[in-house]
């Protein structure tokens, strides 16, 4: 990869074409003629980043297995689960509003985190894992729909409107909830798609030619 | 394949017949004689620039403007108790939770479903129009509204999960009553359809009529 296809990039918000240079750690590339990021060099880029998605697809599963609030009245108690109130919405005729928060909430954050695991887990262990162009292009399809960070300012919205009314009990889905922005976010920021297609081509390449 | 030789400087990819991957940023000529192109690399298919870029974009802008509407005008939650009984539409209920001394609150769901869907139902418009008439007026400043908009679209969900969440957990109780209204599915799909939107413009187009200008300095230079 030292001459050729791999020094020319093309901007994508401006599509100048210009000529990769090398970055010293933790530096970003940005277009000289937009302003838009084109690459970075981020430390340790795979490792990272599974390590962040390892724990955010466990902190996931507890998000989604435990409630999120509990409301108290009286002596009457209700608490309930990101699914439970999906299926309780799909109940009341509210299907449309129900399935698009049952997407962004729970099937695409699941996609992302699972695709995130299965590319960079065989990477890391130093072979190509099959169908990895499929995964890829299902990771940034996915990536603007997972609204994890948004549920969580809304849980807190809800949490507000309801102390109006009710002795409220955050579950312990929501300090999840509060992690796995976190962590999601940390995932954002270490990721580099660049890493992942270097790292690919190395490893085809050490196998064509042993 | 490799793009070696006669490379523009300072031109577009597009401009030296050069096309980039948009899942792994692989930059590749153009094959001479077929007329859709795969990435050398990963099999996608790539474009010059995003076909029908907008078009798309406009209908899905106009539907969203259209369901804008009744998002606004319908009823997005019904509470009930006991004691009170009420029906909100979006403002009315911000407007309540501000009398009632949650300001903070009002002004952070104000900002994620008013201002956040208007400003972005106005900038694609604006970037629309000025990308048809081939504007050179300011790319570098219309470029970053775009990447704005990309940001901070999909805060506007905000409304939708807390009327799924108040719905959900006060029904179970049974305490009192609180109910998603139609302009939840309005609002939801203005949303969704903004995001398709955003989505489908491709922000190259801004910076397309300033290349033309170039390659005509250029062209002028050479003679």
């Amino acid at each position: 990869m030292a001459d050729g296809p791999a020094q020319l990039i093309a901007c994508h918000d401006c599509d100048l074409l210009q000529r990769e240079i090398p970055l010293n750690p933790g530096c970003t590339a940005s277009c000289p003629r937009c302003g838009a990021v084109l690459y970075r060099n981020a430390t340790d880029s795979i490792n990272r980043t599974l390590a962040y998605a390892l724990a955010a697809a466990l902190l996931f599963l507890i998000a989604n297995l435990f409630p999120i609030l509990t409301i108290e009245l009286q002596g009457d108690r209700a608490s309930i689960t990101l699914y439970g109130s999906v299926l309780s919405l799909w109940e009341q005729q509210m299907r449309l509003v129900s399935a698009s928060v049952f997407v962004t909430t729970i099937i695409i954050p699941a996609v992302e985190l699972g695709a995130m695991v299965y590319l960079l887990l065989p990477l890391k262990l130093g072979f190509v894992p099959p169908g990895h162009t499929l995964f890829m292009r299902t990771l940034q399809r996915a990536q603007p729909w997972s609204m994890v960070e948004v549920l969580l300012l809304g849980v807190l919205v809800s949490l507000v409107k309801l102390t109006q009314n009710f002795k409220v009990i955050p579950g312990i889905a929501m300090w999840s909830f509060g992690l796995l922005t976190l962590l999601v976010a940390a995932m954002a920021s270490t990721f580099s798609s660049r890493d992942v297609w270097a790292r690919l081509d190395q490893i085809k390449q050490r196998r064509v030619a042993p | 394949m490799s793009p070696k030789g006669k490379m523009v400087q300072g031109g577009s990819a597009a401009g030296s017949g050069l096309l980039s991957c948009h899942v792994c940023n692989l930059v590749s000529r153009k094959p001479r004689f077929s007329m859709a192109a795969c990435c050398p690399r990963c099999g996608t298919a790539v474009h010059f620039r995003k076909p029908q870029s907008v078009q798309r974009c406009w209908a899905l802008l106009i539907a969203g403007y259209i369901l804008y509407v009744p998002a606004n005008l319908l009823v997005m939650m019904e509470t009930g108790s006991l004691i009170s009984y009420r029906k909100d539409t979006i403002i009315s209920g911000i407007v309540h939770l501000w009398k009632t001394g949650n300001m903070m609150i009002a002004v952070i769901v104000f900002v994620a479903s008013v201002v956040i869907p208007l400003l972005k139902l106005i900038s694609l418009t604006l970037l629309l129009i000025s990308v048809q008439r081939r504007s050179r007026w300011r790319p570098k400043q219309r470029t970053r509204l775009y990447r704005m908009i990309e940001l901070v679209g999909r805060w506007s969900m905000l409304d939708v999960y807390v009327v799924t969440l108040l719905a959900a957990l006060v029904q179970l109780g049974s305490m009192a009553l609180v109910k998603a209204g139609p302009a939840a599915v309005a609002f939801g799909a203005v949303v969704i359809l903004t995001m398709f939107a955003s989505k489908q413009f491709d922000p190259r187009l801004i910076w397309d009529p300033l290349e033309t200008d170039f390659s005509r300095e250029k062209a002028q230079k050479t003679l």
